[in-house]
């Protein structure tokens, strides 16, 4: 187990490696420079601050710079907060983002859950076809459509939440954190549905069955656990797709997150945001896939991790 | 000796997309305290179905009780609510399946899976509960048990498992224990001690033993008395010695025909020939007429009922009717028949009896 998690580690680094080293590449094909919008200078003042910035340098030096830094840790100073390093800018915007995206997952994944084992257990009735559909609107609908109709029903008209903005505590969370989740619960109920089905006629569950279990203890003793180390794996993507869904519903809500603060770093050509933000999302996917394969050892004993004795 | 299950008349049809499917079309039998009876036929006979339907185990969305009853404990399991189904499953009846491999559950360790019977249906903590199963674990052979009760079936051979499956069904004494081909999906020598150990078992804790099996090797081996089961119908019935040696009905003498046997050198094995029947569409008469070159006329108008040969055996062909004409079963029968004191061709030194 311990050499396991060691070998995967060093992928883990080689993985930020060269996704660090494309980044910066891609970076400068980007059209527009860094300082355009310093438009007012004069060629002597813009020479000055491209040197500030280390941006006069051939660009293998800039990249030698840029991975040594990182090495540290550091990922540059931001060109348009003046003076404000990226780590800060990440750090001061991160709890928010944080926030939304983990009770998105939670809800999304424990609800979803919940409605494919209704659909499961109660095959082809109204539970079955009321939570399909849910399901499909969920997988359908981008999550800006959620968000814009949750801010104008349940926050314009009704006036039960806060419309956006990030200061009334946990109730400015819950409808960018709902628009969030809808994307995780279509697909986990999609996913336990089918699961579900196909072990409930397997053998072990007959076998349960005679041994005089009830419906309850089928479903949740014998049958969920099984039915959940298929979903385990896509949590990997819906992870990915909580970061996509994270850049629009910020926007929308107007949250202070790092969602909110990488479309912006775009719009105003901020390299160092933009890459230092591309950075610190690979870098959260990365743990997150490291974590569902440890996961996946845990809920399935027939995977013992390899790479040694566990 | 006392009846333990009665089934009687029971008929059970499956709703399906292309028609109803007449599974068990008029089934009867009765087990008796500490027998094995052996039920064989070929593939599609209706021998898993109804096993199943003693343990309510079919969909209960595709499944239909036609007609007659299940008794058991003064009940009829038929029309017995659910909830108490329940109780009666894993602790009066219990059952295991062909295929060792999938009936464990993969997530769960083994013992768990063997201690969850006893829980559920003894009053009993959790470490008499733990010392029960470590007790079953090591009666069914499993080496090792303090250890490999936290184990999971992935852990286990074949016949370990199936090994542990006969644990689970032995958990609780059973009145009832329905195996349905448990040695099927075992290699030869597997299969011998899976056997072996059924026979022992049923030696110590006297349950009733329901054996389903395509091989008659091991019905000679393990029966008291033997259902021959053709098309949803029990075609002949009696004790073993009966139907080795004396059996009456033509699917019978086939299935006894193409019974690979070691002393007699026959060149190649006799195969039935034919299809079983249609389910969805039954054949009026007697399912098996046309297959079989023995077939009467009346065979295809009007299915024969149970004609008695002896006290215990009995047996569904035109054949035994008083009026039909005599036939002689194919010559290995006779073979065999001539060795049972009481059959037609019985041969004792101065000719039939
Ligand atoms: N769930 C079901 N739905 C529809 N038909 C079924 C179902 N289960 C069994 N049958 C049908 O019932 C008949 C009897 O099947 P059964 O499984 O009892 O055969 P069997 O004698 O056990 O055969 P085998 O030796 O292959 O196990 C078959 O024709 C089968 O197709
Ligand atoms: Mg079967």
């Amino acid at each position: 187990m311990v050499k396991y998690v060691g070998k995967r580690l060093i992928y883990m680094f080689l993985t930020m490696f060269l996704i660090a080293t494309a980044t910066f590449f891609l970076m400068q094909t980007l059209p527009g420079s860094p300082i355009a919008s310093y438009n007012k200078l004069n060629e002597s003042q813009r020479a000055i601050v491209e040197k500030k910035y280390g941006i006069d340098k051939p660009k293998p030096v800039q990249y030698a710079i840029y991975m040594k830094n990182l090495a540290q840790g550091d990922l540059g100073t931001s060109f348009v907060f003046k003076g404000k390093s990226v780590n800060d800018l990440l750090a001061s915007r991160f709890k928010p983002s944080f926030i939304l995206g983990a009770q998105a997952m939670v809800f999304g994944t424990i609800i979803g859950i919940l409605l494919g084992i209704i659909a499961a257990l109660r095959q082809n009735t109204f539970w079955d076809y009321g939570s399909t559909f849910f399901a499909i609107l969920g997988i359908s609908i981008p999550s800006f459509v959620f968000a814009s109709l949750l801010q104008y029903w349940v926050a314009s008209e009704w006036h039960l939440l806060p419309v956006g903005l990030w200061n009334d505590g946990w109730k400015s969370s819950i409808l960018p954190s709902i628009a969030l989740a809808m994307g995780p619960l279509a697909l986990s109920a999609r996913f336990i549905r089918t699961e579900m089905i196909e072990v409930l006629s397997s053998d072990y569950i007959t076998l349960a069955k005679a041994k005089g279990a009830n419906g309850f203890e089928i479903a949740f003793k014998h049958a969920l656990r099984n039915a959940l180390i298929p979903l385990v794996t896509v949590l990997g993507p819906v992870a990915a797709g909580l970061v996509t869904g994270s850049l629009v519903v910020e926007q929308i809500f107007a949250i202070p997150g790092i969602g909110e603060q990488f479309v912006s770093s775009i719009m105003s050509n901020d390299h160092a945001t933009i890459m230092g933000t591309t950075l610190f999302f690979s870098a959260f996917l990365i743990v997150v896939i490291f974590i569902v394969d440890i996961l996946y050892g845990i809920i399935d004993p027939r995977i013992r991790l390899s790479g040694g004795k566990n | 000796m006392e009846k333990i299950l009665q089934v009687k008349d029971l008929e059970l049809s499956f709703h399906t997309f292309a028609g109803e499917v007449k599974a068990i079309r008029g089934v009867s039998f009765d087990l008796k305290k500490g027998e094995t009876l052996a039920i064989v036929g070929e593939s599609g006979s209706g021998k898993s179905v109804t096993t199943k339907s003693i343990m309510r185990l079919l969909p209960e969305s595709s499944s239909e009780f036609k007609n007659g009853q299940i008794l058991f404990d003064n009940k009829d399991l038929t029309k017995l609510p659910e909830r108490d189904m329940q109780k009666i499953r894993g602790k009066e009846i219990s059952m295991i399946f062909q295929d060792p491999m999938t009936s464990l559950n993969p997530t769960m360790p083994i013992g768990k899976q063997v201690m969850e019977p006893i829980l559920k249906h003894q009053k009993v903590s959790k470490a008499k509960a733990k010392e029960v199963t470590i007790e079953l674990l090591k009666m069914v052979g499993i080496p090792n048990a303090e250890v490999r009760y936290k184990m999971y079936p992935h852990q286990f051979s074949g016949g370990q498992r199936q090994r542990i499956v006969i644990a689970i069904a032995l958990a609780c004494n059973p009145k009832v224990l329905i195996a349905d081909e448990p040695t099927t999906a075992l290699d030869v020598t597997i299969q011998a001690q899976i056997l072996e150990l059924m026979k022992d078992i049923q030696k110590k804790v006297d349950t009733s033993i329901i054996f389903i099996t395509h091989d008659l090797g091991v019905v000679a081996n393990v029966a008291d008395r033997v259902a021959v089961m053709y098309g949803g119908r029990i075609v002949e019935v009696g004790t073993v010695d009966e139907i080795f040696y004396n059996p009456q009905h033509p699917y019978t003498w086939g299935l006894l025909s193409s019974m690979p046997s070691l002393d007699l050198e026959e060149e190649r094995l006799y195969a039935i020939p034919g299809t079983p029947p249609d389910l969805l569409n039954p054949p009026v008469g007697d399912a098996f007429a046309l297959r079989s070159e023995y077939a009467l006329k009346i065979d295809l108008e009007q299915a024969p009922p149970m004609f008695q040969v002896s006290d215990t055996h009995y047996a569904a062909t035109w054949l035994l009717h008083p009026n039909a004409p005599k036939v002689e079963p194919p010559a290995s029968i006779i073979e065999r028949m001539k060795t049972f004191p009481g059959s037609r061709y019985y041969e004792t030194k101065g000719g039939n009896v």
